[in-house]
């Protein structure tokens, strides 16, 4: 990823910063100009928010595909984590072992290097999860 | 009084056993473990670094105490992800302190997060900054084979430190710097160096009892009146021995003793073990505090628990000891993959 | 979610579109032929099957999604008029893409141009290389039609998306592991009696689950293969059509398209495609027939659980019983719902872009009665499923044979 593309997220990748919706309440993360319900109404009007970092996990899958970044970490859990705040976002499950995970367990973010662009280039920071 | 506001450590949840490092490098494990005294270390995971430790470690700190007003952050280590970005500046974004804060990172090999405690401690008492963060944390490595590869380890301690609201209170502090070539590291290099038993007597003991003396000295104070004692922990051996020659008691360094558990954090060292001390401390309790950098240095704290400690929710995020105790262990060879000591292909 | 607008005032100012050409190379590992190769096969196969000439062409929808990010080619819809040869004619020539419903995408445009009058005689096509990738690049090309900075970033990909919603679907169902086997199953059972079929063996329910593992729950067995090929039909009007065959028509009764949160984690629910929902009920409508008038399917297997849930997307099944069916024997050539007689992505192959457009082929030559050993008795109308991703997108077409 080229540098403006990963560091325009920071405050989303780093701290979980999403939007609020300020008609209808609704929690987006990631972050969104326009909430798709309420459509112009939100225009210019979302609201930074940054998010409760525990969820419980909403499905997951135990990856054995042969991904460059993610080499060390193979086989990697990654789930869908449904989050207090109500969105849900996708992340690896770290610190735990496959049999450990289930549906509905509870689940809090912690901050992870999530790849590197190559020995020399900038470090890829992120959001995974760990149980509780 | 400028003193610790909030606290907290983080410690990679994998660990090594000595048993297991020994096998591999044909070593007897038992003379390993009566002559170090650690019995296993602490391995961070391939997507854990300097970085992500300190982020965690003040995070920790952060959820028992909230502070907005911020005015500056150093992290301290000797396995900084870059050599040139400082981790502050990611931790400082991590945690929602940027921009308006100033940063740096501290090198000192162990001692690197007590030069930024002392570093944060002056900025508070000239006015210049209402709260300062201080990091210790580290990754280190050893070299494959070497005696430091049962020892050094990964974690780190944060400290918010302030004038008001302090859960305990530094008292003073004082150090000595001198330019001994025990231990280090050259530009570019993989693994640090060492000068083999040169890292005792001359090294380490020197700077350490010389700091500690004279502290008690400025603060009119003997080992029995302090509480607690925490010395730098490269190995258990070293801090034992440094507490028994100035009079401190076994009791007295128990809790801050993490070294036999999780290895030598280097700068997350000594202040992690300040922190499991804190984890129950009571008011009115006195830590001597000694950090040791090798090059070399010591800083020593005459620390002195207050009554802000009753209401502060240490529950708020995981002691030192109760992290010590929820490890994983790995093989040598998960190990080796982890710590990126395997060639891998293009 | 805001519920389905089928508006289709337009629908009686449309003109009958019918497909009078099919054709299609092998689906499979073509190391000796390039993308243009591939592409030029597919037309003239479809265009002698037309019985036109390249003049007669109005203009070419070309479906591909990878070729940009494999080889770094975009532009493709003047390359392949460039060497189809008819770049010589200023043909106009665009390139369509909606991931893996490329091909299908490409066709719904087509079928909109004549449809609406603007172009009389199109020609539709898809083609994808993916062996041109190299092998450890493959995944990371497939992920470009999942979310790239927010799913495939943090690690996610294409399968792993497909393993999440199989797992979901088996909680939420109480569904048996091996329900989901089905489909590749059928697939290969109809796959092993098609000569442009990139695999020919049959499999068992026991050779899935024991097969390696790619994301758990799914395995190798469940995921459609890494194929290369290409094909492509002719669209005219009915009035044309009439003038050059008295037989072999089929007409498109129904194109749709419809679109869903590109990601899983921002839909409500992930045990159900709405763009799958959303696009076969407004073809139903188009179409003016119900789920029980089709005669038989091909579903967009590219991961079992994706053609399982499709069967009750596309209003075959109620949810959660797909299953259920498929233990009785639907999906054999000889039930009442034959499923992916041409052996589905998971046999037959799924060259991303080609994908879309060789079903319709097949369902052409179904229709046809040209379908040799694979042939389902006497259908009336397909159903062709086609998606982006999983499910961010959904195209169906139903189609008839005059």
């Amino acid at each position: 990823m080229t540098i403006p593309r990963f560091w325009r997220e920071f405050e989303h990748r780093y701290r979980l910063i999403g939007t609020k919706c300020p008609s209808c309440g609704r929690v987006y993360f990631p972050p969104r100009d326009v909430c798709p319900y309420c459509h112009r109404e939100s225009v210019g009007k979302m609201q930074k928010y940054e998010l409760k970092n525990t969820g419980k996990i909403y499905s997951f899958t135990v990856v054995y595909q042969d991904i460059p970044d993610f080499k060390e970490l193979k086989p990697y859990i990654m789930a869908i984590v449904e989050m207090d705040d109500g969105p849900k976002i996708t992340g690896q499950i770290v610190d735990a072992s496959p049999e450990e995970i289930k549906i509905g367990m509870p689940v809090k973010a912690v901050f992870r290097r999530i790849r590197e662009e190559s020995p020399s280039g900038i470090i890829e920071y992120g959001y995974k999860f760990v149980p509780i | 009084m400028v003193g610790i506001v909030s606290y907290g450590s983080y410690i990679p949840k994998w660990r090594i056993k000595v048993e297991e490092i020994a096998r591999v490098w044909g070593e007897d494990p038992e003379d390993i473990k009566n002559g170090l005294f650690i019995y296993s270390k602490s391995v961070p995971g391939p997507d854990e670094d300097t970085a992500t430790i300190s982020v965690e470690a003040l995070r920790n700190a952060l959820s028992r105490k909230r502070i907005n007003d911020v005015g500056a952050i150093y992290v301290g280590s000797e396995s900084h992800p870059y050599a040139v970005k400082p981790t502050a500046t990611i931790v400082a974004e991590a945690t929602g302190f940027s921009p308006n804060i100033t940063a740096a990172d501290f090198e000192f090999a162990c001692k690197a997060g007590t030069a930024a405690m002392q570093t944060v401690m002056g900025m508070v008492k000239a006015g210049m900054i209402r709260h300062g963060i201080a990091i210790g944390a580290d990754t280190s490595q050893g070299a494959p084979g070497d005696a430091l590869e049962y020892s050094a380890s990964a974690g780190g301690t944060a400290f918010i430190i302030g004038e008001k609201d302090t859960i305990a209170e530094i008292k003073a502090t004082y150090s000595i710097t001198t330019d001994t070539p025990d231990f280090w590291r050259r530009e570019g290099q993989d693994y640090p160096r060492h000068g083999g038993r040169f890292t005792g007597e001359p090294a380490y003991f020197r700077h350490i009892l010389e700091t500690s003396k004279k502290i008690m000295e400025l603060m009119k104070t003997k080992p029995e009146d302090y509480s607690y004692a925490v010395f730098h922990q490269p190995n258990g051996k070293f801090p034992s021995r440094a507490a028994k020659t100035l009079g401190f008691k076994e009791s007295q360094i128990k809790q801050g003793l993490i070294v036999p558990y999780i290895g030598n954090t280097y700068s997350g060292s000594m202040i992690t073990g300040l922190s499991a001390i804190l984890d129950i401390a009571k008011p009115g309790d006195r830590i001597l505090a000694v950090s040791f950098g090798s090059g070399a240095g010591s800083d020593a704290f005459h620390i002195e628990v207050t009554d802000g400690i009753e209401n502060y929710p240490r529950e708020n995020a995981p002691d030192v000891w109760k992290q010590i105790n929820s490890g994983k262990f790995i093989d040598y060879a998960i190990y080796a993959k982890f710590k990126g000591k395997i060639k891998m292909g293009e | 979610m805001q519920n389905s607008r089928v508006k289709l005032r337009w629908v009686s100012k449309m003109r009958d579109v019918v497909i009078i050409g099919a054709g299609q190379t092998k689906f499979g590992e073509h190391w000796e032929k390039s993308l243009r190769e591939l592409a030029v096969e597919a037309g003239l196969r479809a265009i002698e099957d037309a019985g036109i000439y390249s003049k007669d062409i109005d203009a070419i929808y070309g479906g591909n999604m990878s070729a940009g990010s494999s080889t770094f080619q975009d532009n493709i819809g003047t390359l392949i008029a460039d060497f189809t040869g008819l770049a010589i004619n200023n043909i106009p020539a665009i390139r369509v893409e909606n991931g893996s419903a490329s091909g299908a995408a490409a066709l719904h445009e087509g079928f909109i141009a004549v449809a609406s009058g603007i172009y009389d005689t199109v020609l539709v096509g898809g083609v994808e290389k993916l062996t041109d990738v190299p092998m450890e690049n493959i995944t990371d090309v497939i992920s470009g039609e999942i979310d790239r900075e927010w799913e495939a970033f943090n690690g996610s990909t294409l399968a792993a998306s497909a393993a999440m919603i199989a797992r979901r679907y088996m909680y939420e169902y109480n569904a048996k592991r091996e329900h989901i086997a089905y489909i590749p199953v059928i697939s290969h059972r109809h796959g092993s009696l098609n000569p442009y079929a990139h695999y020919k063996n049959t499999i068992k329910i026991e050779d899935v689950l024991n097969s390696t593992i790619v994301a758990d729950p799914l395995t190798m067995l469940d995921c459609a293969p890494i194929s290369d090929g290409a094909s492509a039909v002719i669209l005219t009007t009915m009035e044309n059509a009439k003038k050059l065959k008295n037989d072999g028509i089929v007409r498109i009764k129904a194109s749709t398209l419809a679109s869903d949160f590109i990601s899983l984690h921002s839909r409500d629910n992930i045990t159900s495609f709405r763009s799958t929902i959303e696009a076969s009920r407004k073809a139903y409508k188009m179409a003016k027939l119900e789920p029980k008038d089709i005669s038989f399917v091909e579903l967009h297997d590219a991961y079992s659980i994706f053609g399982m849930i499709a069967l009750e997307d596309l209003g075959f099944f109620r949810k959660g019983e797909a299953g259920k069916y498929l233990e009785e024997g639907y999906g054999n050539l000889d039930s009442k719902l034959p499923i992916n007689p041409s052996g589905g992505l998971k046999a037959k192959g799924h060259p991303l872009g080609a994908t879309g457009v060789g079903q319709v082929v097949e369902s052409v030559f179904q229709l046809r009665k040209q379908a040799d050993k694979r042939q389902v008795s006497d259908p009336r109308y397909a159903l062709t499923h086609s998606m982006s991703g999983a499910g961010g997108s959904s195209i169906i077409h139903i189609l008839e044979v005059v």
